[in-house]
């Protein structure tokens, strides 16, 4: 079967910054791919690179097995939800929605049906006659989607469109979007810096640092075994253990990175049993976040965080605990 | 200055109605005041024998606009204002384009400079330069005959009605010395309104298969309207009520400002000129009106 989009050793250079560095990777028909990094980490410019509003120093890009290197965006099958929505201010909400089939020269009345059924499907029924401004944020990332849905693209692009939701709006878009991707089998490619929204959409997950892609791969996998301090760090924020601290403490000689839910803290008739490994730390700070207390413990230098249900223990900072982990819990990385 | 720092944060409304209120006096008596005295004044009319303005009701000065002179003139100078209008916008466009879409650093900068510093200068100077270029003994008519279109210049200047007997007396002389002028007016504010084209609207439009053309048509060209009609709602007005440049460069049939001149001055009758005055006023009016109908301002 052929990919919906493959990077070629795709590269782009903005001057003297790489801004994408020999990224190669395939994207599969119907996957819902998710993009996550931090800012200035390339997942954007990839995107654009797809979309076509950015051109490859080198390498090649093909969508659905056709070389799309020096095409222009206008002669792409993919659409973009952008991250500010870009909708016409000076058009209404359905001339925004039907704009694609306008420039393709579909018929007033047909275009208009098309363009309802679009907005129908974000939720959005009856909104065609309002202008963008009349209209939340919310509603506007709706429109933005029914824009670019209305033209049935091989690919959907969305570059965080999201993140200028409040909190409950993100969470009912989220489910919203998968639902919408699921129903129409599109190929979603997805950029976000949220790790939370990446892990619980994507059907897999590309982490990108500096211009590459670092790991790629399931969201259970990135997260249960980071290849990397950073993957580990920037996903679920892990602790990530020296050689020397992980084989003091029975580990391998290697960096290795332990999860803060996968800690517990032994009380006083507990015992360490074969298959766990087990430290000697002070702890530094507790905080209360509702469902989780998170523990910060220093041990020998290293400070490791540890998140336990909420109510489980009475601690207390400075207090001296010993704490334990499954043998299995800690994940050798190839480097630091 | 505590107590009245206090005064303010309390009531924010002595604040606004302190910085407001001098400024907005003087619009209000100097700016509104005088022109509610110029309508006064064109309700009156002059008594023609004994040239004495009498001080009554009457439409009559009004009717005096509907003399065949007086609607040639009236013609003759929007004709002229509408024709400067559609030229400066079709030249400001490219320029103010190329400005705020490619234009960075340096060379925007030069772009500036450029566009203001003709309004740096003294416009009598400008006006006066251009006479001389447009001379039967000016550079045109020399460069013209040293590139063979002698016959071609003389051939324009025997059009009827636009021609003269040189550029300097004719209708095209003012009408490019016009043109230069007011150029500057419909360039800044058609940059400002393509400026502030979000260039992901632009991507939007190409993402959604528009081609450059059609995205220009459809996204760019709209959303610049408010420009266009704020640039010539200068370039309009301002040549509507200039006085000066078609008593120095064209034939001697006057304008409207020429008219108001005269009347005002040497004919002594206030009414008619200020009757002449209400007319761009109208006509700007009507003119904004058919804007705002044909969703002119439906971007801002």
């Amino acid at each position: 079967m052929t990919h919906a989009v493959s990077f070629q050793n795709v590269t782009r250079h903005f001057g003297q910054t790489r801004a994408v560095d020999d990224v190669t990777i395939d994207i599969a028909q119907g996957e819902f791919f998710a993009m996550l990094g931090p800012s200035g980490s390339g997942k954007t410019t990839c995107l654009r690179l797809i979309a076509g509003f950015e051109q490859p120093t080198s390498g090649t890009i093909s969508i659905f097995g056709e070389e799309a290197t020096g095409l222009p965006p206008y002669k792409r099958n993919v659409n973009t939800v952008f991250q500010d929505y870009a909708l016409f201010p000076h058009m209404t909400v359905g001339e925004n929605v039907a704009y694609g089939l306008m420039i393709k020269g579909v018929a007033r009345g047909e275009r208009e049906a098309s363009a309802k059924q679009a907005l129908d499907m974000v939720k959005l029924s009856g909104f065609d006659q309002r202008r963008p401004a009349q209209l939340s944020g919310g509603q506007r990332q709706r429109v933005a989607l029914a824009r670019a849905l209305v033209n049935e693209p091989k690919v959907l692009l969305l570059d965080e469109p999201l993140g200028a939701l409040d909190l409950k709006l993100r969470e009912q878009m989220q489910e919203e979007l998968k639902h919408l991707q699921r129903q129409l089998g599109i190929t979603f490619v997805f950029v976000t810096h949220d790790q939370g929204e990446a892990l619980s959409m994507a059907d897999r997950v590309a982490i990108f640092n500096e211009g590459k892609i670092v790991q790629a791969g399931p969201p259970s996998e990135i997260y249960e075994r980071p290849r990397s301090r950073f993957v580990a760090d920037f996903v679920g924020s892990s602790n990530v253990m020296s050689p020397e601290f992980s084989k003091a403490h029975g580990g391998p000689e290697a960096w290795v990175s332990l999860r803060p839910e996968k800690i517990n803290i032994l009380t006083g008739d507990q015992k360490v049993v074969s298959n766990q490994f087990n430290a000697e730390g002070r702890i530094t700070a507790i905080h209360y976040q509702g469902a989780m207390t998170r523990v910060v413990i220093e041990a020998n230098g290293t400070r490791l965080s540890a998140t336990l249900p909420a109510a489980s223990k009475t601690l207390a900072e400075g207090q001296t605990v010993r704490f334990i982990w499954a043998k299995d819990a800690i994940v050798e990385m190839e480097k630091a | 200055m505590r107590g009245l720092s206090d005064l303010f944060y309390k009531r924010p409304g002595a604040l606004t109605a302190m910085l407001l209120g001098p400024p907005l006096a003087w619009i209000g008596i100097v700016y509104i005041g005088s022109l509610l005295a110029l309508l006064l004044q064109s309700f009156y009319h002059l008594d023609d024998f004994s040239g004495v303005i009498i001080h009554e009701f009457t439409l009559s000065t009004y009717g005096q606009l509907f003399e065949s002179s007086n609607l040639q003139t009236i013609g003759r100078t929007v004709a002229m204002a509408a024709i400067v209008t559609i030229a400066s916008a079709i030249i400001a466009f490219p320029i103010a384009y190329y400005a705020a879409r490619f234009a960075r650093g340096k060379t925007k900068a030069l772009f500036y400079l450029a566009v203001m510093m003709p309004l740096w200068s003294s416009y009598l100077v400008k006006v006066y330069a251009w006479k001389l270029i447009l001379a039967k003994e000016g550079i045109i008519t020399w460069a013209a005959g040293g590139l063979g279109l002698g016959g071609a210049l003389e051939a324009l200047l025997a059009t009827p009605v636009i021609g003269g007997s040189s550029l300097s007396f004719s209708y095209i002389g003012t009408f490019l010395v016009l043109l230069y002028i007011w150029l500057p007016y419909m360039i800044l504010p058609l940059q400002a309104a393509l400026e502030r084209v979000p260039k992901n609207f632009i991507e939007a439009s190409a993402d959604l298969g528009a081609t450059p053309r059609q995205t220009f048509r459809t996204v760019i060209l709209p959303l610049a309207m408010p420009g266009v009609i704020a640039g010539s709602i200068f370039t309009f007005s301002l040549t509507l009520g200039d006085y000066i440049i078609p008593q120095i460069v064209g034939n001697s049939r006057p304008f409207i400002g020429q008219a108001v001149y005269t009347l005002q001055g040497t004919a002594g009758d206030i009414p008619l000129a200020a009757a002449f005055t209400v007319v761009p006023m109208l006509i700007m009016g009507v003119y904004l009106a058919l804007a705002k109908r044909a969703g002119a301002f439906d971007a801002l």
